[in-house]
């Protein structure tokens, strides 16, 4: 179905008209010989393209941009080594459900299959990671496969759908159509959720007494947030949520309860434990939340809110399903709930909030890194928190206080190191009315620092709070409790100065190494308005408490006293 | 327990390989798949056979379905359609045996497809129980080579999938 007058342009422009029309304004990419008559193309666009130093970075920041403004972000490669450098990124935003569109070029039709100077099989690659993909063979396609491709990445659960772009494709002529809506026959995802299940539910909710809701990145994909908090404060529930569904209710309400799981609050590990039912609402059961399967929440019936069907009982037994959008759901479910009998429940989840919180041992002298992420949150109440991965991510899911959906971007799924930078970077571009902090280890913000050319050369005045405990700490952490202390190869002190490493690229390089400079140096790096990498010099062996040991139940936790 | 599952998709390039990576990827077993073009040029239908409680055929057929281009997954139960494998022998044979296969492939409504002086083919269809008698006694005079098409099934009935 199209509309509108058809005109001759080839692939390349078609292909940029259509991103037009689907509203794009910013791709991150790096060129190469296989997408070079697209480059050509896009050097009399008004598409703004940022050029990043390493294709994993491309990927990453699409899909900052996409979790910080809840468009789909687009990121551009040349074909084989450029199309696999993409892959770690499209792995990432496949496993957290985050709309990107990979633009991949390719040798021309004609080499395909010979193992062709710089060719690879990127659709076959990235079949297990990508919602879907497309190798485009006929370039009059191109307008019927942008469109699916957005409606595809956007739609039902978000994921990364790719393009593969043949180079001969890009430079044929075409008649450009662009079609006005989308007919997939296999793809029809349901919204809606189904009435009597609602009632159902709702029914559920009144019957129980001790009700816990547990939410998941579904909740921020839908902008469900409003609707999630109306739900809890009606049944008045508390509410627990999955690294992922950080921010969808601010830390401080009265009845948030933290994070739950591996490293969840106690209180919120207990509450879902002894709870008699849960409302789970766009999460999935990850391992990390349920621990031991066989022992979570045993004495619980389960209500489970999520737009992909094979979601639902994948690990856990599911008493009424609800396939649909979190939000619609949220709302029709309100219409038929009142408070339920929780009032001693929610007594005795506060007196667990009193009894156990969370907590680390304050120091004088040593920077720790609880306190960095403390001093993070009062000196930049809204910002866009981003993370790397490893002992930091967790500190900041614990330690920062969150009153906004889409300000707390970390790779939950798939665990990226590398993630947090480029991340921060698509963020910003996305959002640069926001402080956009990226809080880092010193092993992962090694992995993606070669983008500081990149926000220097863009402008891009992201702040990168290096946490340097001179370990891969988490790695260290588990080697401590489960190894005998046994530190293979997770010592990587001396590695780089990090105040040189920003300046050598024209950013800001700041370092604190007592408490006090902590919150004057994230200040002054903040206010700069310039990209900046703060190293902080933070206490080598603090550790990540609460835990829950892998394999154990979620209420057999090791806390700060016991070591 | 076996499922037969009949599965419409789109008649497209790639479309099998990501049916059957699926499996792969997921864990599941395929113990035979077969697939086709239908009466509809643009579609194809796949017949796989899975081993799996209900958990796993639950699991599978949502993951199938969640591929963009399947159109349909239904299981087709055993009791009320019609399932068939074709499979060809080829068996060791001299003309002391000759006559003795071939009343075995005439009990069975096989049928001879080659001859040759050492050995014949026999061409056989039916369900899976049916395949695995023949081969069974063919056994006995030596199969040089097999092959089978994996099993296709349809509902009986006016009923469609
Ligand atoms: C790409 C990648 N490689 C390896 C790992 C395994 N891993 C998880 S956490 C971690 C250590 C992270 O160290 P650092 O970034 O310094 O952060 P810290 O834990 O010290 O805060 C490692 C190696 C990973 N998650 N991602």
């Amino acid at each position: 179905m199209t509309t509108g007058s058809t005109e001759k342009v080839n692939g390349a422009k078609a292909l940029i008209k259509c991103l037009e029309k689907e509203g794009v304004d910013t791709l991150f990419g790096y060129p190469g010989g296989q997408i070079i008559p697209f480059y050509n193309e896009l050097y009399d666009s008004d598409l703004r393209h940022i050029l990043v130093r390493h294709e994993q970075a491309a990927a990453h920041a699409a899909d900052g941009y996409a979790r910080a403004t809840g468009k789909t972000g687009v990121c551009v490669s040349t074909s084989g080594p450029g199309a696999t450098n993409l892959v770690t990124g499209i792995a990432t935003a496949y496993m957290d459900s985050v709309p990107i569109v990979a633009l991949t070029g390719q040798v021309p039709r004609s080499l395909i299959g010979n193992d062709a100077f710089q060719e690879a099989d990127i659709t076959g690659i990235t079949q297990p990671i990508t919602k879907h993909n497309y190798l485009v063979q006929d370039p009059q396609e191109i307008p019927r496969i942008v469109k699916e491709a957005f409606h595809i990445a956007s739609t039902g659960r978000p994921g990364p759908v790719l393009i593969d772009l043949p180079k001969d494709v890009q430079n044929i002529e075409i008649d450009l159509q662009y079609p006005d809506r989308v007919e997939l026959r296999g793809y029809k995802p349901t919204y809606k959720g189904n009435t009597q299940q609602i009632k159902r539910a709702a029914e559920e909710i009144a019957n129980s007494c001790r009700p816990i809701i547990y939410a998941g990145g579904g909740v921020i994909s839908s902008n469900a947030s409003a609707e999630l908090v109306e739900l809890a404060e009606t049944i008045v529930a508390p509410v627990t949520t999955t690294l992922m569904g950080i921010s969808c209710i601010p830390t401080e309400h009265p009845l948030y309860v933290g994070m739950l799981g591996m490293h969840g609050c106690k209180y919120a590990n207990y509450a879902i434990q002894e709870s008699d039912l849960i409302i789970a609402v766009g999460a999935r059961f990850d391992d990390r939340v349920t621990g031991k399967l066989e022992s979570f929440a045993p004495n619980a019936r389960v209500i489970h809110i999520d737009v992909d069907p094979a979601e639902i009982s994948k690990n856990v037994k599911v008493h009424i399903p609800i396939v649909g959008d979190a939000k619609q759901v949220l709302k029709s479910l309100i219409k038929y709930v009142q408070c339920c009998k929780s009032a001693e429940w929610i007594e005795k989840v506060n007196q667990w909030k009193k009894e156990y919180p969370l907590a680390y041992r304050k120091s004088q002298d040593t920077i720790m890194p609880q306190f960095v992420i403390e001093q993070i949150s009062e000196a930049c109440k809204d910002a866009i928190i981003v993370t790397e991965v490893g002992q930091h991510q967790m500190w900041a899911a614990q330690f920062f206080k969150y009153s906004k959906p889409r300000t707390f971007l970390t790779s939950g799924g798939l665990g990226t190191m590398g993630y947090g930078f480029p991340a921060a970077m698509g963020a910003k571009v996305g959002r640069p009315d926001k402080t956009v902090i990226n809080i880092a280890g010193d092993g992962s913000f090694q992995m993606n620092s070669q983008e500081l050319a990149t926000v220097v050369q863009n402008d891009i005045p992201v702040v990168s709070v290096v946490l340097n405990n001179g370990y891969l700490g988490m790695v260290r952490q588990w080697q401590e409790l489960f190894y005998d202390r046994r530190y293979s190869y997770t010592f990587i002190k001396g590695s780089v100065d990090f105040v040189k490493l920003a300046e050598a690229y024209g950013a800001l390089g700041l370092r604190a190494e007592k408490p006090s400079e902590v919150r004057p140096a994230i200040e002054e790096a903040v206010k700069s308005g310039r990209p900046a990498v703060v190293e902080v010099i933070v206490e080598c062996e603090a550790n990540v408490y609460p835990m829950v040991p892998a394999g154990a139940a979620i209420n057999e936790i090791i806390d700060l006293e016991e070591h | 327990m076996k499922h037969t599952l009949a599965v419409l998709v789109e008649n497209k390039s790639g479309v099998l390989s990501r049916v059957a990576s699926l499996f792969s990827r997921r864990g599941y077993n395929i113990d035979s798949l077969a697939v086709g073009v239908t009466e509809d040029p643009d579609i194809s239908r796949i017949t796989i056979v899975v081993h799996g409680d209900d958990h796993v055929l639950e699991q599978v057929t949502k993951q199938l379905n969640k591929l963009i281009d399947v159109i349909k997954v239904s299981d087709i139960g055993t009791d009320d359609a019609v399932e068939r494998e074709l499979a060809l022998i080829k068996v060791s044979a001299d003309v002391d045996t000759r006559a003795e296969i071939m009343q075995i492939a005439n009990i069975f409504r096989a049928r001879i497809v080659d001859v040759a002086p050492k050995s014949m083919t026999v061409e056989v269809t039916g369900d899976e129980s049916k395949i695995q008698a023949i081969e069974k006694l063919l056994r006995q005079f030596g199969i040089k080579e097999m092959v089978r098409t994996g099993k296709i099934a349809m509902v009986r009935g006016p009923k469609k999938v």
